[in-house]
């Protein structure tokens, strides 16, 4: 009972503030509504039992990802200034293109989804089998993938520097 | 759809309910990055949709695979990638933003100086 009145709260903040991320006049009012939408979804992991996921999804978007934006906003924008509203003809096409998506979409989905799924109940996954799923080398284990992200994450240390830095 | 009123508030919460939202989530996205021009909005954009996808592989994960954790190990490594994504694409805005001033799309007609 509980678990669903809190899934409901959450799926409509979650909603609401996507679309208006999208379309808020202002850049660092956009960054903020992101910030809930974010937070809303660790909520969902955290109802689908999903600890670790939730920690990871505060930890990495909301707390790292988002303060990278606010910084960009802050370097590339003069405060308060509102942005120029963009032209209705591109507006439309959007709004067009993305209801005739969610209307096909969600047209299948509400079609099918129902024969498949059945929620077993289950306890809370071990993060001690997490930690071993992700470093071990057999079937359905995660070593390779892991060191592949790694060696992505230094990379792109690198070339963040190697773009942004001033050139003499 | 007529198991998403009935089971509104009691039994499980239905599958296609998270579904839904990570849909509305994903179609915003798509929204924000056709009619926005400014290049942190599109970013932002993105990011939704991304983050739309990792709800989708921790919900089938959850609901059909229960047993198994490769839905959960997707969305893990999802966010880690959107992570480098961002961080690049922020350095290469700063970086356009250095030399030409402003940060809409309409007026990036050459990347190199």
């Amino acid at each position: 009972m509980a678990q669903q009145i809190i899934f409901y709260i959450l799926a409509v903040i979650i909603s609401v503030f996507s679309i208006m991320a999208v379309t808020s006049k202002r850049l660092i009012r956009s960054a903020t509504y992101l910030l809930f939408v974010l937070l809303g979804t660790a909520g969902l992991y955290l109802l689908l039992g999903y600890h670790y996921l939730f920690a990871v999804q505060v930890a990495v978007y909301a707390g790292g990802i988002m303060v990278l934006y606010i910084f960009a906003i802050l370097l590339t924008q003069k405060p308060g200034e509102r942005i120029t509203p963009e032209p209705l003809r591109q507006r439309a096409l959007a709004i067009v293109l993305s209801s005739v998506g969610i209307v096909f979409c969600g047209y299948i989905i509400f079609n099918n989804i129902t024969k498949v799924y059945t929620l077993v109940a289950q306890d809370e996954l071990n993060t001690k089998h997490i930690g071993m799923t992700l470093m071990g080398t057999e079937k359905f284990q995660y070593l390779l993938p892991f060191e592949v992200i790694s060696i992505l994450l230094l990379a792109c240390i690198v070339g963040a520097i190697m773009i942004a830095r001033k050139r003499s | 759809m007529g198991d998403l009123f009935t089971n509104f508030f009691s039994g499980i919460i239905p599958m296609e309910a998270y579904i839904a939202v990570s849909l509305v989530m994903f179609f915003s996205g798509i929204y924000g990055f056709i009619s926005r021009k400014s290049l942190l909005m599109i970013l932002i954009s993105i990011e939704l949709i991304l983050n739309s996808i990792d709800i989708n592989f921790a919900v089938f994960n959850r609901y059909l695979y229960p047993e198994q954790m490769e839905g959960f190990f997707f969305a893990l490594f999802t966010i880690a990638i959107s992570a480098c994504e961002t961080a690049v694409a922020i350095a290469i805005v700063i970086n356009i933003y250095r030399n030409l001033n402003n940060v809409e799309v309409d007026s990036l007609n050459q990347l190199k100086e």
